[in-house]
């Protein structure tokens, strides 16, 4: 293949990407001022694109989304600790697996959103609450992936190491995790979804903090272009996070 | 348990139907299983042995508990009747100087060719450099030199199987215990990784052990078959290959190989027809119950 032929192939889906945004951007502008989309609902992308300045410097965006980037890090953390290590544990006792996978299953799919009131009664008005809401929501899918990634190595692979005379350890540390890891990670991309939007959502509920705040407030003002501009960094949060687990998982799990 | 050594006479004294220092020695191994239908005899008193450098197939139809068997001698399997010893020291678990090469493929998609075949040198605690450059010296051997830092998923499945092997030879085992590592391969795939055997068994004069249920690859690589009968399976007969050293797949073609290929068939239908009644019958049974 010439240089000429793989740069293409490097950049045609990043150009393609770009393309349908900008596309999707640029047909909303039309429908909207064709009258077909109503435009106190959805502003102009026009409109959207002007109040980026002003929310960077009258709302202090920057610092707000710094601040939901260190929340949504802050639970990605804990969710990555304590739902990979939870999953490990589900796998490794059979009688927890059993009394517990239907309840952590559910748990998941729980709008576990509604339970911030009893968080701000024990954690206060303040950061943790927020981090310890998306840890809540991220925890129980990204226990779940771990367990499947686990229970579903392919036995050949568990034969491997039972016929090199692997210890328990190693067991787990050079077949088991590795097998798992792609797995692993749907689950903690699952997870830090529903962390972000749990974080979101309690900033914007109790009008504190980053960027869920900050849409409060803009929204509230009816500053329609603002806080549709104020979204986009929600988005870019996500994406950062998107990024990041993908960069963590081809270094942890080369190969693919 | 008949013993046969055709067309010519046995020269190669590795090939006599039982070595007398065997470094392999399965001994009256009998394995059931509970199934719904009851318990089921899979293995039913096999015995033989290996001599050091010998290469020993064992084959027979679908079902005849050629995997059990295998399982049990590399110490995945235990709760049969019998023993497994190796130079002479009883099996019990995984050992290591057994080095099994599955039928799936077994590589470790997350490691490169290299990391793959340097797996049993970590585990041994070599320092990376020297691990690396036992690990290139298996690498060649099984003719894979230039792919070392290429993952599996970027080669094909007659490349990764060679990767298991020499993964498996990097462990220098004793014996090498492999379940039909070509039987997801083509037919001219599987005659050219035959030659690779071939030369690597000579090479390193590799006490190897092969379970299979094609009698060409059984006959183009083996000192000695061992043809199994349908379930329960019972060792039917020995067959000496005594066919010149060192082989290649051309020996497919000559008329002592058709000879052979032909003789253990004609022990094998007998088996293969009774496996394909009894299977047909548990499925109309299957499809009457339900």
């Amino acid at each position: 293949m010439s240089r000429a032929a793989a740069l293409s192939r490097t950049w045609q889906p990043a150009a393609l990407g770009v393309g349908t945004v900008v596309g999707a951007i640029v047909l909303t502008e039309v429908l909207i001022r064709a009258g077909l989309i109503n435009r106190f609902i959805v502003p102009l992308p026009s409109e959207i694109l002007a109040a980026f300045p002003r929310i960077v410097t009258e709302e202090n965006v920057l610092s707000r989304f710094l601040l939901t980037v260190s929340e949504a890090l802050s639970a990605s953390v804990l969710v990555a600790i304590f739902g990979v290590a939870g999953g490990v544990l589900l796998h490794r006792f059979v009688l927890l697996r059993q009394a517990t996978e239907t309840w952590v299953a559910a748990i998941a799919a729980a709008p576990l959103v509604l339970i911030y009131p009893l968080y701000l009664v024990i954690f206060g008005r303040n950061a943790t609450t927020i981090v310890m809401m998306g840890f809540t929501a991220g925890i129980a899918p990204t226990m779940l992936k771990t367990l499947e990634g686990l229970s579903g190595t392919r036995r050949v692979l568990i034969n491997v190491g039972k016929s090199f005379n692997l210890t328990p350890a190693q067991q787990f540390w050079k077949i088991l995790f590795p097998a798992a890891l792609p797995t692993i990670f749907v689950g903690l991309r699952l997870g830090l979804i529903f962390a972000l939007i749990n974080i979101v959502g309690v900033e914007f509920l109790i009008n504190f903090g980053g960027l869920g705040q900050l849409i409060n407030e803009l929204s509230e003002r009816y500053d329609l272009a603002g806080t549709y501009a104020a979204i986009f960094f929600v988005v870019l949060v996500s994406v950062c996070i998107f990024v990041l687990t993908e960069r963590l998982e081809r270094w942890l799990r080369p190969g693919g | 348990m008949a013993v046969m050594s055709t067309p010519t006479r046995r020269t190669a004294a590795r090939a006599d139907a039982a070595p007398d220092k065997p470094i392999l020695l399965v001994d009256g191994i009998v394995k059931r299983f509970d199934t719904p239908d009851g318990p089921l005899t899979a293995v039913d008193h096999v015995s033989f042995t290996v001599a050091a450098g010998e290469f020993v197939s064992v084959i027979g139809p679908s079902g005849c508990g050629k995997s059990t068997l295998f399982n049990i001698i590399g110490g995945l399997v235990d709760g049969y009747e019998g023993s497994v010893s190796v130079a002479g020291e009883r099996v019990a678990g995984p050992h290591a100087a057994i080095g099994m090469i599955f039928q799936e493929e077994s590589t470790f998609p997350w490691r490169t060719v290299i990391d793959n075949v340097a797996f049993p040198l970590e585990l041994a605690g070599l320092p990376k450099a020297e691990r690396y450059e036992k690990a290139r010296h298996f690498v060649e051997l099984v003719g894979l030199a230039g792919f070392e830092r290429r993952y599996p998923a970027e080669l094909s499945g007659g490349m990764r199987q060679r990767v298991s092997m020499a993964r498996t030879l990097a462990a220098s085992p004793k014996i090498l215990l492999m379940d039909e590592p070509f039987a997801a391969l083509d037919e001219q795939t599987r005659l050219l990784l035959g030659d690779k055997v071939l030369q690597i068994q000579q090479e390193l004069e590799q006490t190897t052990l092969l379970i299979t249920h094609n009698i060409t690859e059984a006959v183009q690589l083996s000192d000695r078959v061992l043809v199994m009968t349908y379930r329960p399976g019972k060792l039917k007969r020995s067959v000496a290959i005594d066919l010149p050293r060192p082989r290649s797949s051309e020996i497919v073609s000559s008329e002592a190989f058709g000879h052979y290929v032909a003789q253990i068939w004609g022990d094998l239908r007998e088996e293969a027809s009774r496996g394909l009644i009894d299977d047909e019958q548990h499925k109309l049974r299957r499809s009457g119950e339900t």
